[in-house]
């Protein structure tokens, strides 16, 4: 039998030099005549650990990590092929307690699959969701999704469910499928990982969401820093239309669902729904005014329903397994399990797919190992560039909308950014305020004008100009960007500005050298 | 407008056959633009009219989508270009002195480019890769975990690319 090795395709594993090690692999293996199957398969988000190999064995597969092209040699002395001892061999990839811990509905297959290969997602319990579906009607689908209490996991946290049953009671001609997969916050990528590792669920999550609404069109609207997953979709969405499961007549339905990835353009902005569809269109990514809601009057002034990567990625497992198996999961109105995402200053980073409850200080420590420079973690981002910074005494805050809410914090998109105690607040303060200048539509003016006169107003605190007065100054901006902008960017830039001078107002008060 | 650099007249012929593929889609004008720059680089002002009057828009929105965004280059750049991530997870982990380092190294700040056509230096916020920071790209690859040594790798590939 041919003994089967895993190298990641993911970006991050790439990024760390996963291509070079598999062709170092292939090459010791011809110089040895042996013949093995080398699989690009997806991460399983063990970044701290990449490239991370595995070797199919008859008791499950083993793994060797992180493997540098210079191992490669002593690997295939020590017969790694067989599961042999190594320095780097870390036993059974399912018995790793990091990820025995986790609970992955989402991101079941991420990690274990071949990304591209459809008949492994259909071994991997795929298009099981899509098969109930096509048995039920539209209504049906939406009572599921909504009974699951799935909502929306691009940061904004709507009830997916009820989003679909507005599009499903529009009458028009032509309804669209609109996924959001403009990915921009830092400390984020899970939409990547699903898009590059486990494409054919977000496929099937799309398609199902238009069998549900009536919409026989779907558009990703992909960042274009994510050139590989532009490559994966293309390809699993060529491989999905040749079987069938794209296009018209699906599954030998009477359905017609159609899919096509188009590219964003470097606009943080344009993850903001409405601007997202301007942009489809077209157009500058300008945001638009609410109502009317992009549910009636959306694309090409369609109804549409606009949803995140994990939010679509997630329905299939819910068409496959119940809204009870999802609902059982989770806390309080958050319901089902959150992809997380450990980013920044931390040791062991990676994808953390938990049901909600879990405390920020168990997934920085258990998770994360704590920093990765093995300092104190002193402040923790939640959410996106406009997410709160959360101070020491808050870690134990458990994952959970409602809870973050409670403390003037968002979950957002889940991503978690971690800072040593070398971090100054006082610049992080000043960024945020940048970074809204840089990407701001320009459409309202506490937007356009509030992040640039924030920081000059931040520069001066720094430099201690009329420290105390400027202080207010910034205060009174935040409220007026809080209250008077258009969308979240705006809206919610005065969260890390306001957050760290709340808890970390010792940042703000002396000159720095 | 003053244009700076002309097209010759095989890119414009370019041009010409990225419009006819794309002017009947939906939302032509993203895509057509992409189409563009993937073949030619960037993305000129000569190719406002031609796109302007195929899709029956004015010269002015064209422009005005071409400059909302920041992936859309106004000027031709270099042989490859260099996307330094300068978010908040990439400041976690030191990307402040890395960015100033490569200032240093390749002689340019942003939106410029080395004087041997090399390199054309972007900053870029978010490349995805948050667990690997700091990151860079260059074309199309990502890079996780960027020191000194591999900014120095990376420049030198470049160069004799």
């Amino acid at each position: 039998m041919v003994i089967k090795v895993y190298v990641p395709r993911d970006s991050s594993a790439l990024s760390l030099g996963a291509d070079r090690t598999a062709k170092a692999i292939v090459a010791e293996a011809q110089k040895r005549g042996i013949t093995i199957e080398l699989i690009r398969n997806g991460s399983r988000g063990l970044f701290w650990l990449e490239p991370f190999v595995e070797v199919a064995t008859s008791k499950g597969r083993v793994a060797y990590a992180p493997v540098q092209p210079k191992d490669v040699v002593s690997l295939f002395d020590a017969d790694f092929l067989n599961g042999g001892a190594h320095a780097l061999n870390l036993g059974l990839t399912e018995e790793l307690e990091w990820l025995k811990k986790q609970q992955r509905l989402t991101f079941a297959r991420v990690g274990i699959t071949d990304p591209v290969s459809l008949e492994d997602y259909l071994a991997h319990d795929g298009y099981k969701g899509l098969q109930n579906a096509l048995k039920l009607s539209g209504v049906e689908i939406v009572k599921t999704v909504t009974d699951s209490g799935l909502r929306g996991r691009g940061g904004a946290a709507f009830p997916t469910g009820i989003k679909w049953n507005t599009v499903l009671a529009c009458k028009a001609d032509q309804k669209y499928i609109v996924c959001n997969a403009d990915e921009g916050d830092s400390g984020t990528y899970s939409d990547r990982m699903i898009m590059e590792d486990d494409p054919f669920v977000l496929i099937e999550g799309m398609t199902i969401a238009g069998v549900a609404v009536g919409a026989t069109q779907g558009y990703i609207y992909l960042r274009s820093e994510y050139p590989h997953a532009l490559k994966v979709l293309n390809e699993a969405i060529a491989k999905a239309e040749k079987a069938g499961y794209l296009g018209d007549k699906i599954c030998g339905s009477s359905h017609t669902f159609n899919l096509e990835v188009r590219r964003a353009a470097g606009a943080y902005i344009c993850g903001e729904e409405t601007s997202l569809l301007e942009s489809l269109e077209g157009k500058r990514g300008q945001v638009r005014f609410k109502p009317p809601l992009p549910a009636i009057e959306g694309l090409f002034g369609k109804p549409t329903v606009v949803n995140n990567v994990i939010s679509l990625a997630t329905v299939p497992i819910i068409l496959d397994k119940g809204a009870q198996y999802y609902a059982d999961y989770g806390m309080g109105r958050s319901r089902g399990t959150l992809p997380i995402q450990l980013a920044g200053n931390i040791k062991h980073g990676g994808l953390v797919e938990l049901a909600f409850g879990a405390t920020l200080r168990e997934l920085l420590y258990d998770f994360g190992g704590g920093s990765a420079t093995g300092k104190p973690i002193r402040a923790v981002q939640v959410g996106g560039p406009l997410g709160a910074f959360l101070p020491e005494s808050q870690f134990d805050t458990p994952l959970d909308y409602e809870a973050f809410t409670n403390i003037w914090a968002v979950l957002g998109h889940g991503g978690i950014v971690a800072f040593d105690d070398t971090v100054d607040m006082a610049k992080m303060a000043r960024y945020a305020f940048e970074f809204c200048a840089i990407e701001s539509c320009g459409k309202c003016t506490p937007c356009r004008i509030g992040s640039t006169r924030g920081v000059e107003v931040i520069d001066k605190i720094i430099a201690g100009t009329d420290r105390v007065k400027n202080i207010k100054l910034v205060r009174d901006l935040s409220d007026t960007m809080l209250n008077g902008s258009l969308c979240a960017l705006g809206g919610m830039t005065p969260y890390p500005v306001l957050s760290a001078m709340n808890h970390f107002p010792e940042d703000f008060e002396a000159v720095k050298s | 407008m003053f244009v700076v650099t002309a097209l010759t007249s095989q890119e414009l012929a370019k041009i010409e056959s990225h419009i006819a593929a794309h002017k009947n889609m939906p939302g032509a004008l993203m895509p057509l633009l992409h189409a563009i720059q993937d073949d030619i680089g960037w993305i000129s002002e000569e190719a406002y009219l031609p796109i302007s009057k195929a899709l029956a828009l004015s010269v002015a929105e064209v422009h005005g989508v071409v400059t909302f965004y920041h992936h859309f280059h106004r000027h031709p750049v270099g042989k490859h270009v260099l996307q330094v991530c300068r978010a908040e997870s990439c400041q976690a982990m030191g990307s402040e002195k890395l960015e100033a380092h490569i200032k240093q190294t390749l002689g340019i700040d942003y939106h410029e480019t080395t004087k041997d056509g090399a390199v054309t230096l972007l900053p870029v916020y978010c490349l995805g890769n948050c667990a690997c920071s700091p990151a860079v790209m260059m074309d199309d690859e990502v890079y996780g975990r960027v020191d000194a040594a591999k900014v120095a790798e990376l420049i030198s590939e470049a160069r004799n690319a």
